[in-house]
C-alpha cells in the first residue's frame, strides 16, 4: 500500500511552545498526483510542509516520503524530493544563473551550466541570468525559487504557496511547470491561498484548520457542497411569481426576489441543473425570460463556508 | 570524490562567487586594518614610551591576529543572514553532506583572509615593519594566523546558527571590536595590573599575537606572562585546537538540527 502514496503521514504533531500548530496530521497524497493544501492563515499548512520536508521534527506521528520514512531515513527523503518554501531561500548576492549552477552541481546534475540555462530559459530568466538575484521583481525570484527545486526532477515537490504575489503571466508559467512535472510522474504537494489555483491544478484538495486535515476530496466534491446561484430576469414583473415557482419546482429551494431589477434568484443543492434545462422550463411555462444564468459556486464559496463551519465548531 | 568534499566545495565556490559579485565590500574589510595600522600607528606611536617605529612593528601582528579574530564576526554574520534569509533551509532539505555549508563558509572565509593579508603586509613593510627571523619561520607564523582565523571563523558559524537573526549578529559582530582591547594585540600586557594582565593574557589573541611577533623576530617574549604567552606557539596551536574541537561539532549539529 505504501508504495502507492508519495506521501503518507499518520497524526503528525508540531507545538511551538504554547502553540499547537499540528494536532494530528492525516495526508494520503497517491503517486503522481497533485494535493492542493488549503486553509486559512495560521492553519498549519507551512508547519505541514516543513515537518514534511524534514526542516521540522515532529512530536509524535510518523510519515513516509517516496516510500523512505521520514524520521528513520531523512538523508533518503531529501534525495527525493524537491522544497520551495513560502518566502524565497535563493542566494540574493549570487546570479540567477549562479544560483541555479550551485544546486545543479550540489544535486550531482551532469553538465550544471547546461541545466541552469534550461531552466532559466523555461521561467523565462535568461535576460536577468546574470542579474543578482537580489535585483529580481517578486515573481521572478519565486520563478528562480521554484526553478531551484527542479534542476533534478523530484519524485516529490512541495511548494509552499508557489504563486502568491505573481501576476497572472508568472502564475501561468508555474502552473504550466507543475502540469508538467505531474505529467512526468511527479507527486506534488503545494498549498495555496487561491482556490481557483487548487481548481486548476490539484487532483485533491486538502483542506485544513486547526492543525488537522478537517475537509478532503476533489475540487468537483467541494464545489459539490454548495450548489449552484441560479438567477432569472423577466421582462413583466407580473410573471416574477410564476418563475419563483418554475424554480422553486427545479431548485427545492426558496427563491428570493429582487423587484427593481425583475429577478428571480435561487440557490441549488446540487450542481445537476443546467443551463437548457432552465430555459426550456422557464419557456415552457411561459415565463417571458430576459436573461438567465447559472453561476457555477466558487470555491472560495465553499471555503469560506467550510473555514466558518470549523471555527464554530472549535 | 566523496560527499563531504565535493559538497563543501560547491559551497566554496558559492562564497567565492558572491565575493567576486560584490568586491566593495571585502575591499572595505581589508582597508580597515591597514587604516587602523595608520592611525595606531602614527597617533598612538607619538604618545607611548615606546619609539613610533617599534610600535608600529609591534602593531603590525597584533592587528593581523585582531583582524583574524574578526572571523568570528564575519561567520557569524554570514551563517545568520543565510537563516534568516531562507537559504540555509534550502540547503538543509538537499541531499549534501551535513557539515558541507559550514566547512564551504570557513575554508572560503579562508582563502579571503589570505589574500587580503598581502596589502596589510605591504602596508606594513612600507612604515617599518620587517621579518627579523627566520623565513621557515615566518611561513609558520602566517600558518598559525590562518589556523587561527579558520578556528575563529567555526566559533562565529555557529553563534551566526544560534542568533538566525541577521540584525543580532551584526550588532553582536560590531561589539567583537572589543576583544583585541583586552589583549597584547595593541598595547604590551605588562603594564596592566595583575589580574587585568592575566585576563589579558589568557586572551586567546594574546598567544597568537606572541606567537606571530616571536616567529617574526619583532619583540622577545615578555617576563613573567601567562603560559599561553609565554610559550607563545605551543599555546596559540592549544587555542586554535580547543576552538576547533569545541566548535565544529557544535556547528555542524547545530546546522544538522535547524530549528526543529
Ligand atoms: N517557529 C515557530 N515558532 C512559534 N510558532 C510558530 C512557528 N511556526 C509556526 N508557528 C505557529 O504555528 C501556527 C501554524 O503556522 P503555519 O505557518 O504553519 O500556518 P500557515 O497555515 O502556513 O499560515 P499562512 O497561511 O499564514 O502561511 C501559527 O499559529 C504560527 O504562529
Ligand atoms: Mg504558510
Amino acid at each position: 500500500m505504501t508504495s502507492t502514496y508519495a506521501v503518507l503521514s499518520e497524526g503528525l504533531e508540531k507545538r511551538f511552545g504554547e502553540v499547537h500548530a499540528l494536532r494530528g496530521l492525516d495526508l494520503a497524497v497517491p503517486q503522481g498526483t497533485v494535493c492542493g493544501l488549503l486553509g486559512p492563515n495560521g492553519a498549519g499548512k507551512t508547519t505541514a510542509l516543513r515537518l514534511l520536508t524534514t526542516l521540522l521534527r515532529p512530536d509524535a506521528g510518523s510519515a513516509r516520503i517516496a516510500g523512505h520514512d521520514l524520521l528513520r531515513d531523512p538523508a533518503a527523503v531529501r534525495r527525493r524530493i524537491g522544497v520551495t518554501g513560502q518566502y524565497a531561500s535563493v542566494d540574493g548576492e549570487l546570479t540567477g544563473r549562479q544560483n541555479l549552477q550551485l544546486f545543479a552541481r550540489l544535486h550531482r546534475v551532469r553538465g550544471p551550466a547546461e541545466r541552469a540555462g534550461e531552466l532559466l530559459d523555461r521561467f523565462g530568466l535568461t535576460e536577468a541570468a546574470d542579474r543578482p538575484a537580489s535585483t529580481y521583481s517578486g515573481g521572478m525570484r519565486r520563478r528562480l525559487d521554484l526553478a531551484a527545486s527542479l534542476v533534478r526532477r523530484p519524485d516529490v515537490l512541495f511548494l509552499d504557496e508557489p504563486t502568491t504575489g505573481l501576476d497572472p503571466a508568472s502564475r501561468n508559467r508555474i502552473w504550466d511547470a507543475v502540469r508538467e512535472l505531474t505529467a512526468d510522474g511527479t507527486t506534488v504537494l503545494l498549498t495555496t491561498q487561491y482556490l481557483e489555483e487548487a481548481d486548476q491544478l490539484a487532483d485533491d484538495i486538502a483542506l485544513m484548520g486547526q492543525g488537522r486535515v478537517a475537509h478532503t476530496g476533489s475540487p468537483a466534491q467541494f464545489k459539490a457542497v454548495i450548489g449552484a446561484r441560479v438567477e432569472v430576469v423577466v421582462t413583466d414583473p407580473d410573471f416574477l411569481v410564476k418563475t419563483a415557482a418554475v424554480l422553486d419546482q427545479l431548485t427545492g429551494a426558496e427563491p428570493s426576489f429582487d423587484h427593481e431589477r425583475r429577478a428571480v434568484g435561487a440557490v441549488t443543492r446540487d450542481g445537476t441543473l443546467t443551463l437548457p434545462r432552465l430555459v426550456r422550463e422557464l419557456d415552457a411555462a411561459g415565463v417571458p425570460l430576459l436573461d438567465a444564468s447559472i453561476e457555477p459556486p466558487t470555491l472560495d464559496d465553499v471555503f469560506l463556508r467550510l473555514t466558518q463551519e470549523e471555527e464554530r465548531a472549535a | 570524490m566523496s560527499t563531504l568534499a565535493h559538497d563543501g566545495n560547491a559551497m566554496l565556490g558559492r562564497q567565492l562567487r558572491r565575493i567576486r559579485n560584490n568586491p566593495g565590500l571585502l575591499v572595505l574589510t581589508q582597508t580597515m586594518p591597514i587604516t587602523m595600522l595608520l592611525f595606531f600607528g602614527y597617533v598612538f606611536g607619538s604618545a607611548l614610551a615606546m619609539p613610533g617605529a617599534e610600535y608600529r612593528s609591534f602593531l603590525v601582528p597584533g592587528l593581523l591576529v585582531a583582524t583574524a579574530a574578526n572571523g568570528l564576526m564575519t561567520g557569524m554574520f554570514q551563517a545568520a543572514q543565510d537563516t534568516h534569509r531562507g537559504v540555509m533551509d534550502r540547503f538543509r532539505t538537499l541531499p549534501m553532506s551535513r557539515a558541507a555549508v559550514p566547512l564551504g563558509q570557513a575554508g572560503a572565509d579562508l582563502v579571503v583572509t589570505a589574500v587580503g593579508t598581502v596589502p596589510f603586509l605591504l602596508v606594513g613593510l612600507a612604515v617599518g615593519w620587517r621579518i627579523e627571523g627566520s623565513a621557515l619561520e615566518a611561513v609558520g607564523a602566517l600558518g598559525l594566523l590562518l589556523l587561527f582565523r579558520f578556528a575563529t571563523a567555526w566559533a562565529g558559524i555557529f553563534l551566526g546558527l544560534l542568533t538566525r537573526n541577521e540584525e543580532a549578529a551584526g550588532q553582536l559582530g560590531g561589539a567583537t571590536f572589543i576583544l583585541p582591547l583586552l589583549s597584547n594585540a595593541y598595547i604590551p600586557t605588562e603594564g596592566l595590573p595583575g589580574w587585568l594582565r592575566t585576563l589579558a593574557e589568557w586572551n586567546p589573541i594574546s598567544a597568537v599575537t606572541m606567537a606571530l611577533r616571536d616567529l617574526f623576530g619583532n619583540a622577545p617574549v615578555p617576563d613573567g606572562a601567562a603560559w599561553p604567552v609565554a610559550h607563545p606557539v605551543a599555546g596559540s596551536l592549544a587555542w586554535c585546537a580547543v576552538l576547533l574541537a569545541v566548535f565544529v561539532p557544535l556547528a555542524v549539529r547545530r546546522y544538522a538540527r535547524g530549528e526543529r
